[in-house]
């Protein structure tokens, strides 16, 4: 078996899987887009290998190996960027949820408010209507 | 039947995470010496008895399902306290440091100078609070780096006894970091960089009820890179505008 059938079936693997992990919605689109785009571009080199020479040639790395080296380490700081801003911008989804549901539990356990919007109610859980077993 | 604009409302801030040996007494405190104040508990995620122990005392309590941090508990009783129409707020911690007695000093100090927001700083001459060694190197550099970008003097940037008006409320219900020091550091960024007006006054601090401030060197140089970072962070961040008309009460 030579080297180029190999990466040409380990690509093969890796798009199966994507698919599979999107046909069952266990990925969204936008996070395999950028995997499948790898994977096709590796079933590409792989099948044509030349293409790789030109391409270091051009750009003038030495060893074609090592663009292809330089290229999967850039690849993959992008998508554990892409990752990390994703995380944190789910983080301040979660944070804001977290506020929203102490807000409406503060809200629930104070009897409701009159018409009047700085009215303040004092915030005696006797006087309300609610059943104190709803408190968490 | 008050309308909103009748008389100013204040609201006492306290965040507390796992705070329940010192919290009755602070809230009790306020209760006697604040009489005019609601208090607002924001439970971070604690695991013991603090919001029963708040909730007992009479105050209001914000139970947050999880641990968002000093920053995190304050934006939401900043939410809180904007929704509800609250003209002033205090933040105080529940660690008993903070005096509930210069609640009013606070306040005052924000009406004679016409601040937006008000710290009660730990060096500013009253009472004998001290950090030495690093530590109080790294504070040092933040007091005069934020002193420039709040165009005041400021001794304590890391104080979290703080007074807000309804425009700082506005702000920081929408914008207020739960990072490490945004809630003292950065957001004082955010409000300078708001044109709010930030002063502080000298309020005499006690001490903590438990631990004591680290001396380590180590976690103090810690601190003052982790310090910059966040102030570089902060200060390189596009302004952010408050939408809310300033209010001059």
């Amino acid at each position: 078996m030579s080297g180029y059938g190999f990466a040409l079936a380990l690509c093969a693997i890796v798009v199966g899987l994507l698919y599979f992990l999107l046909r069952t919605r266990r990925i969204q689109e936008k996070y395999a887009g950028i995997w499948i785009l790898v994977a096709v571009a590796v079933v590409i080199l792989g099948a044509f290998p030349k293409i790789v020479f030109w391409l270091a040639a051009l750009v003038g790395v030495g060893l074609p190996a090592n663009l292809l080296f330089a290229l999967a380490i850039v690849t993959l700081l992008a998508v554990s960027i892409q990752l990390s801003s994703e995380l944190s911008s789910l983080e301040e989804e979660s944070r804001t949820l977290a506020e929203e549901i102490a807000l409406l539990r503060l809200e629930l356990r104070t009897p409701p408010r009159s018409a009047s919007p700085g009215n303040k109610v004092p915030d005696d859980s006797e006087t309300g209507e609610l059943p104190r077993s709803a408190q968490g | 039947m008050s309308d909103m604009h009748d008389e100013p409302r204040l609201l006492i801030i306290i965040p507390a995470w796992n705070e329940e040996e010192t919290l009755g007494d602070v809230i009790s405190e306020i209760n006697e010496k604040v009489r005019s104040a609601d208090v607002l508990v924001v439970n971070d995620g604690s695991t013991d008895e603090t919001s029963a122990i708040a909730r007992e005392s009479g105050a209001m309590v914000l139970d947050l399902p999880f641990n968002l941090g000093v920053g995190g508990a304050m934006r939401a009783g900043y939410k809180f306290a904007s929704r509800s129409g609250y003209s002033n707020t205090v933040q105080l911690d529940a660690d008993g440091q903070h005096d509930p007695g210069e609640v009013n000093t606070l306040i005052r100090c924000m009406a004679e100078e016409g601040a937006d927001i008000v710290i009660g700083a730990r060096f500013a001459g009253v009472g004998n609070y001290s950090v030495r060694g690093p530590r109080r190197w790294s504070m040092r550099i933040l007091s005069i780096v934020l002193s420039r970008v709040a165009r005041t003097h400021l001794t304590d940037t890391t104080s979290g006894f703080k007074a807000c008006n309804r425009a700082a409320i506005r702000l920081f219900a929408a914008d207020y970091p739960a990072e490490y020091l945004g809630d003292t550091v950065e957001s004082l960024v955010i409000a300078s960089r708001a044109d709010l007006r930030v002063r502080q006054v000298g309020v005499e601090m006690r001490d903590r009820a438990g631990g004591r401030p680290s001396h380590s060197p180590i976690k103090a140089a810690v601190f003052l890179i982790r310090a910059m970072f966040a102030l570089a962070i902060a200060l390189s961040r596009p302004r952010v505008s408050i939408t809310a008309e300033k209010a001059s009460a």
